[in-house]
């Protein structure tokens, strides 16, 4: 089997200013991370012929979406050879696999991904709000359908917070996890981002401010939910010949993982402690002779906490149900642990840049460039992944 | 059933109208497919098991298991009832068949994992939301 995504590399990122309601133009933050991203790989926009991005342009759920591809596409005049935007692909960072590919078959050499996010200024001060459900709570006509909504808003199920707590809880019933367990997953993230001075949240939080903290939905308090911020991230994916000619030694992607094998829904899926992350990490060590141990640095989603565990379990950095044990104590995944987690604080505490921060911190790692939390002794090996329930997607990325 | 919470509403199509409004009747209605008796749920046009298309709306029992729950503390609209209960429960028919939902008819703190649950339902407009209240022992 040839492992096509070899021929990609990612030669540059950038990421713009990531704030709580910064109040600026999100097209103009999407723009920011990406020239700095073409100029980290030492490209102009002219080599740029191809832009992906996820989930691209969308109504009805402001702020979660800074910029669609065309309007990148116009603002840049970009000329381009292979263009993709959506949702329905595999999670946030489906939309690097895509490009991988498209760089892989010759449709384009460089391809500009983008991931945008302004929920913090959409929000406002009120928070974080429901699901859809905004027009429907104020009266309107608003009705629920299609296969994310329509059997989860009527049964007051308005928020991811609830879908994945029910994922948390049913692996707690089943295999003894704990609260405590779980609240490493936060109490890492924090640390890390007091290291990390683009971090939104770098106070330092303790287990009794954990156990103190409301609960949102059991068994997830606040800090189990990552924060909403205002943020671009961009990469560039080139096909790997090029790369010798570029600013940067490139990132190589030894495989990815972007299967979804068992029913693409929040309550049908077939094994409630896991979710279809579980489906991408399998695709994704069948497709190299690597395997867990090999891994230097892990940045994996936390959306909320418990989505990371699964991710943990699911890559096999320890057996299925045993995530509780892996994490306990947090001395395994802290910055000198024998696997360095979520080393930029996670969108726990550095902020829901939804995906693309996991895959930016891998590359900040690889290239030795995170200052403070850089994991020492140069890792050569990093895993990216984003997505929780039928979303998932990962990447597993060497040094050059 | 005590006060109706505030709910957004399904909307109701030729699919799925024998699961949103089956309630009128007091039944909790699935597509079961006739030729490998398997329910399918949501509504599709084809079995997911066996590919057929002969799909006849059929009630079942109402009785269910909660397979697992969260209490939900987020005023994310407003309600008088937080910590309300909102859960996934498998259908005695067909563990596989599962429903997002809400327990009610219980304090929020008896809620568990395995507990034995029974169909009622909250008149709406035009639908009949199927929640689910423990079976007494
Ligand atoms: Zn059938």
């Amino acid at each position: 089997m040839e492992i096509s995504e070899r021929r990609a590399a990612i030669t540059g990122i950038g990421q713009s200013e990531v704030g709580r309601r910064l109040g600026r133009d999100p097209l103009e933050l999407t723009l920011d991370a990406c020239l700095a991203a073409i100029e980290d790989a030492g490209l102009t926009r002219d080599d740029i012929d191809g832009l992906s991005t996820y989930p691209g342009a969308m109504a009805g759920q402001p702020g979660f979406t800074g910029a669609g591809v065309m309007e990148v596409h116009d603002a840049l005049r970009l000329e381009l050879e292979w263009w993709n935007g959506g949702m329905e692909t595999s999670g946030q960072l489906g939309s690097v696999i895509n490009a991988c590919m498209a760089v892989a078959c010759g449709f384009a050499k460089h391809v500009l991904c983008f991931r945008s996010v302004w929920e913090a200024t959409a929000q406002g001060k009120g928070g974080r709000g429901p699901i859809g459900g905004g027009a429907g709570a104020a009266g309107g006509k608003f009705r629920a359908s299609g296969p994310m909504i329509e059997f989860t808003l009527p049964f007051r199920a308005y928020s991811a917070a609830n879908w994945v707590a029910m994922f948390a809880q049913r692996h707690f019933h089943e295999f003894g996890t704990t609260r405590e367990q779980l609240a490493q997953i936060a109490l890492n993230a924090r640390k890390n981002a007091a290291l990390n001075p683009n971090a939104i949240y770098r106070d330092p939080m303790s287990m009794d401010d954990y156990f103190a903290a409301r609960m949102i939905s059991t068994p997830f308090c606040l800090f189990d939910c990552d924060v909403p911020v205002d943020g671009a991230t961009a990469f560039i994916v080139s096909r790997a010949e090029t790369a010798a000619d570029l600013r940067r030694p490139p990132i190589r992607v030894e495989a990815v993982g972007s299967a979804l094998r068992g029913r693409p829904s929040w309550d049908q899926f077939d094994d409630l402690t896991t979710m279809a992350l579980r489906d991408a990490s399998a695709m994704l060590w069948e497709r190299s002779d690597l395997s867990p141990s090999d891994v230097d640095v892990a940045e994996l989603y936390d959306g909320f906490s418990f989505i990371t565990l699964a991710w943990i379990e699911a890559l096999g950095f320890c057996k299925r149900g045993e995530g509780g044990a892996f994490i306990e104590g947090g001395q395994r995944i802290a910055l000198e642990g024998e696997l360095p987690l979520n080393t930029h604080g996670g969108q726990l505490s550095a902020g829901r840049l939804h995906g693309y921060g996991f895959l930016h911190e891998a590359c900040v790692q690889l290239w030795g460039e995170a200052g403070a939390r850089q994991v020492s002794g140069s890792p050569q090996v990093a895993l990216a992944a984003a997505g929780g329930g039928p979303l998932a997607g990962c990447l597993l990325l060497t040094a050059d | 059933m005590s006060e109706k919470p505030f709910r957004v509403l399904p909307r109701v199509t030729p699919q799925n109208q024998h699961f949103w409004c089956g309630g009128a009747e007091g039944k909790l209605q699935f597509l079961r497919c006739g030729p490998c008796g398997s329910y399918v749920h949501p509504p599709a046009p084809v079995c997911g098991k066996c590919l057929s298309k002969d799909l006849t709306p059929t009630a079942v029992s109402g009785r269910a298991t909660v397979a697992t729950f969260t209490l939900n503390h987020q005023p994310w609209v407003p309600a008088a009832d937080h910590p309300y209960v909102v859960a996934i429960v498998e259908i005695e028919e067909q563990p596989d068949v599962r429903l997002m939902t809400n327990i009610v008819g219980c304090p929020p703190e008896a809620v568990h994992i395995g507990m034995a649950v029974a169909v009622e339902f909250e008149e709406h407009e035009d639908v009949w939301i199927p929640v689910f209240a423990p079976v007494d022992a």
